[in-house]
């Protein structure tokens, strides 16, 4: 078995795995291994051939392939090393890694530090349970998205989606320009999970209609798919008897979530959040085992890639830090998900960033809302705050602490009367603009 | 359409666990047989949806076939698969009582059992019931333990008998309904499908829930078949330690109740409800059907996670009536036309002891039943690189590099083992024969992200298109038609690396 030894080793080279690793470089980790099961590097944005990534970050939009390639040509300049077609099969609590490809068989990998960035699986029938028959022609949308667009082959002709998740928006539209038929899309939640520009881009332009708070109550057809019967739903997600209707079609395609990528945190020992289904982080992206850290879509899900490429630099920056031994001293405090918001991530902030860095809160909000503050609150005050027009659960929000706002005396103070930095989001009555500190 | 005629000593219909057994005690001797399935694959009938227990024997009346070939078989299980490299676990099973007044049924059970011959029955209390299983209900109180229970997995005995079978001379043939059945002087001479014409000595019925039909064929229907469905949810492997042993509750007039059971695997098993329907292809789950399963189990395991669910699936019992029992033995008025049909649970287990049982029933109807020297009882239980070691990992992958390419996150399965699987003795040729065979798809993704790559290697192994590739045989196929936007570029890369959108190039 070859063994190799190394600074940092990232598995997963979607956007998350290859920022980190460029990040962890140019921060003076020396040896960085990068290592992708699939055939390129690239991840998810390799089958997301539309427009629409970058637009924050590189001011520009771009495929999803473009993007891709941005970070490839920032990560090779960086020197990283790279390994294609390479199963992680497990990660120790040590750092040794097992992995193996096609070439070199079994590898072990003794590395300094770990970057998780597996990314997210998608949500199956199973996942929300759909009565019925078990025939050719349910896919998930990325399934389907990955035969067309990969593999150049037609999954159905005639199509009804199940969730309005953006790889389902993205799909409706791309089987539609394909010479399929799009249905329908069906969302059991009264608001749409995807991005409003995939609702309009996607559904309203092609003239695709969507039912929201209805589902798919039953699949039928014995060897494909032959329809599917769609109900409306009640307040408590339960179908409404008599409202039910048959859609004639030869394919389900289900967008119904992605869920973090986590068995190899898990078999390592790490913790999850019951809420984001990823890893419990810190502000440096590190998990609860020392020197594994995590970004991208295997911490919490994400809707756009910049905030993925953001937050894997946070994590190859903090990976460099623990290999080069210049990590914060260790006292923390927690975060907490207050009024109005689901979660928050990172869980745990150091103090000592709070005071020297700009530190960045992600989260999301439990429903739409407009004219609010998102407000920082530790010990009932108002730490910091920001006004946003309007919110959504399908977009993450971000509220950035400039550093010194709180200092790290007052952070222990608080962490150790027991208290967390709670974010909330809070009705807005004056108009007023912009981040300020109040 | 060209039909052929072929000609032999016996011909088993139905390629589920019972025929496929019935064909390997068979292919001991020096006889030719045909085994001839309609599906595409074997063990797609009830054997690939039931609970997958080897039930210890308590449950039937003394004296009835279901008793009897329960016990008998569940006492093959340990050599049969150790014989042909199928998983088999005596974890031993539990019937849970969850109130004072389900105390005496136990009771009950436990006599029962002990009249068919079960060993080792006893009835514990809480303590142990706890110290065996963690994650059981605040209202267990006593339970009937009975140690020679286990798990199996049906569809790995049922392809390993096959396979088996095949090696040592039978004939099998798929995706071949039997039609007709000619009886010519009182004896079933000819079997007929839509493309062959068997010329045979002897019929055996194996049919599962067509029996009927097929004793039909030779003016025999002397039972009906009604099907009796069953409901399930499996659950990530991630779930799997909230039970130990298979967990019984107290059985009804109609069924041993919900069950909440570890698979060999590693999964947690969940159900079955048990509901009379109309056809015997309503293989359709129901929303109340699988309320009623999960609330049935979380009497026994309240902490049971819906999220973990992975699938849900149905199983048709085939139940003879009259006399609710296997009907076992010639048919009628038909001497050589043997039955091994109503073969309902507990017939997983009792399959091994039904085959022998139908090997006697056919030398006393007259087949000359001679060993042949060559029989190979041993059929190896195929590579799998999850089962493997570090170092048989990496000894795999040196032989042959394609051990090394993971084509199957969840389950971890090679392209080697899927190629392997494509090219053994008994014909596998569709998404769900693989996932039988490796595993692949069988996971919590469900084939989210193994499926592509599975069609593209079916395809390649077999030479057809990828949209020629089918889920289950038949009209299944898993793809409509070629994109209209197949790459117009002449880069030759496409066929290795996909199609690039519109206007993209290659890296
Ligand atoms: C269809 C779709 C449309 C989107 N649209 C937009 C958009 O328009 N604009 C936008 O900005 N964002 C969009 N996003 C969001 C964004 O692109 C994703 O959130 C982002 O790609 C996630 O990056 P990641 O690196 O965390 O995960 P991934 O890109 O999924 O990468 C994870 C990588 O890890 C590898 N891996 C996993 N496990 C192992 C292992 N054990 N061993 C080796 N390798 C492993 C995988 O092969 C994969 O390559 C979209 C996402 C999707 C799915
Ligand atoms: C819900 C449920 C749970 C169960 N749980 C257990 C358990 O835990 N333990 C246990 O011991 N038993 C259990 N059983 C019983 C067990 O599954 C069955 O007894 C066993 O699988 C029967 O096997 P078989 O070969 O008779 O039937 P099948 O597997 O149905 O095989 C019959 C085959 O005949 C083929 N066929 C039909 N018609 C034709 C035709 N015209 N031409 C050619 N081929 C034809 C079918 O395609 C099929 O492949 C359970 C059953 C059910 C339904």
């Amino acid at each position: 078995m070859r063994k190799i030894e190394c600074d940092v080793a990232v598995i997963g080279a979607g956007p998350a795995g290859l920022a980190a690793a460029a990040k962890a470089k140019e921060q003076g980790a020396q040896r960085v291994l990068l290592m992708d099961r699939d055939r390129e590097l690239g991840g998810i944005l390799n089958q997301c051939i539309h427009n629409g990534f970058g637009l924050q970050l590189l001011a520009e939009e771009m495929t999803g392939p473009q993007y891709a390639e941005y970070f490839i040509e920032e990560a090779k300049k960086a020197g990283v090393e790279m390994m294609l077609h390479t199963m992680v099969l497990n990660v120790g609590a040590d750092r040794k890694i097992h992995a193996i490809n096609e070439h070199e068989g079994l590898m072990e990998i003794q590395a300094k530090a770990v970057v998780m960035a597996m990314g997210a699986r998608e949500r199956n029938r199973g996942g929300v349970v759909i009565p019925g028959a078990r025939p050719a022609g349910v896919f998930t949308a990325g399934a389907a998205q990955r035969y067309v667009n990969m593999e150049g082959y037609m999954p159905g002709k005639r199509v009804v989606v199940l969730g309005s998740g953006d790889i389902g928006l993205i799909m409706a539209r791309r089987m539609t320009w394909e010479g399929a038929k799009v249905e329908a899309v069906l969302e059991i939640m009264p608001f749409p999970s995807g991005l409003t520009r995939n609702i309009v881009q996607c559904l309203e332009d092609q003239g695709i209609p969507l039912y929201l708070g209805h589902t798919v109550t039953r699949v039928h057809g014995k060897d494909r798919v032959e329809a599917v019967t769609v109900s409306k739903v009640g307040a408590d997600f339960r179908p409404i008897p008599g409202t039910e209707w048959v859609i004639p079609c030869d394919t389900l395609l289900l967008s119904i979530g992605l869920i973090p990528e986590n068995e190899l945190t898990l078999e390592a020992g790490g913790k999850l959040d019951s809420v984001t289904n990823g890893p419990v982080v810190d502000d440096e992206m590190s998990t609860s085992i020392p020197g594994v850290f995590a970004c991208g879509n295997v911490v919490h899900i994400h809707d756009l890639v910049d905030n993925v490429t953001r937050e894997a630099w946070a994590a190859g920056e903090g990976a460099a830090r623990f290999v080069t031994g210049r990590q914060p001293s260790g006292q923390t405090i927690s975060t907490a998900a207050g009024e109005g918001i689901r979660y928050v991530v990172p869980q745990i902030v150091h103090t000592d960033n709070l005071e020297a860095r700009d530190v960045r809160l992600s989260m999301r909000v439990t429903a739409p809302a407009d004219r609010v503050r998102v407000e920082a609150v530790l010990e009932d005050e108002v730490v910091y705050s920001k006004a946003e027009r309007v919110v959504r659960p399908a977009e993450m929000v971000a509220l950035t602490i400039p550093k010194g706002t709180v200092s790290r005396e007052a952070a222990q103070a608080a962490a150790a009367a027991g208290h967390k930095l709670v974010v909330r989001v809070t009705k807005r009555d004056t108009a007023a603009q912009g981040g300020n500190k109040s | 359409m060209n039909r052929r005629t072929i000609r032999t000593d016996v011909v088993v219909i139905g390629a589920g666990v019972v025929g496929t057994g019935i064909a390997r005690e068979l292919s001991r001797y020096d006889v030719d047989v045909v085994l001839v399935e309609r599906e595409a694959d074997v063990a797609w009938g009830t054997t690939k949806a039931n609970t997958a227990l080897v039930h210890a024997g308590y449950d039937a009346d003394p004296g009835t076939n279901k008793a009897r070939f329960n016990v008998a078989g569940n006492a093959m299980y340990p050599r049969i698969t150790q014989e042909l490299g199928v998983m088999y676990k005596n974890t031993g099973t539990l019937v849970v009582a969850t109130a004072p007044d389900q105390v005496p049924h136990l009771n009950e059970l436990l006599e029962r059992g002990k009249a068919n011959g079960v060993p080792g029955l006893e009835i514990i209390g809480r303590e142990r019931i706890v110290e065996l299983e963690p994650f059981i209900s605040s209202d267990a109180i006593a339970a009937l333990w009975a140690p020679t229970g286990g798990i199996t997995s049906p569809w790995e005995l049922a392809i390993a008998y096959a396979e088996n079978a095949v090696d040592n001379g039978v004939t099998i043939l798929l995706s071949s309904p039997v039609t007709a059945i000619d009886v010519e002087g009182g004896r079933a001479v000819r079997v007929h499908t839509p493309d062959t014409t068997i010329d045979t000595q002897f019929v055996v019925n194996a049919a599962g829930l067509f029996a009927d039909e097929i004793a039909g064929m030779v003016g025999a229907r002397d039972f009906n078949i009604v099907p009796r469905k069953g409901e399930y949810y499996l659950l990530d492997k991630r779930a799997g330690h909230l039970a130990r042993h298979p967990l019984f509750p107290v059985p009804t007039a109609f069924s041993k109740g919900i069950v909440v059971t570890p698979t060999v695997d590693g999964n947690l098993l969940v159900g079955p409800n048990s509901q009379v329907v109309e056809g015997t292809s309503d293989l359709d789950t129901t929303a109340a059907g699988l309320d009623e399963v999960i609330t049935g189990a979380r009497r026994l395991v309240p902490s049971i996670p819906l999220r973990d669910n992975i699938t849900n699936f149905a199983g048709l019992r085939a139940t003879a009536q009259p006399s609710g029992d296997f009907v076992i033995g010639p048919a009628n008025g038909v001497p050589n036309f043997i039955n091994a049909a109503g073969i309902q649970s507990p017939g997983l287990t009792a399959a091994p002891a039904i085959a022998l049982e139908i090997v006697n029933l056919l030398g006393e109807a007259g087949l000359k039943l001679v060993e042949k020297p060559d029989f190979n009882p041993i059929r190896p239980r195929p590579a799998r690189f999850e089962e493997m070691d570090d170092d048989q990992r990496s000894a795999a992958a040196a032989r042959d590099s394609r051990w090394g390419h993971i084509i199957c996150r969840c389950e971890s399965v090679t392209e080697g083992e899927i190629v392997e699987a494509l090219h053994r003795s008994v014909p596998c040729t569709t998404l769900d024969g693989i996932k039988f065979r490796t595993r692949a798809g069988a996971g919590r993704c469900q084939g989210g992200f193994c499926g592509p790559r599975v069609v593209a290697i079916i395809a390649r192994e077999l030479g057809i298109s990828p949209d020629a590739v089918t889920k289950k045989g038949g009209t299944s196929r898993v793809l409509v038609g070629p994109g209209k936007q197949q790459c117009s570029c002449s880069c030759g890369k496409c066929a290795d690396e996909g199609h690039v959108g519109e206007g993209e190039t290659h890296a």
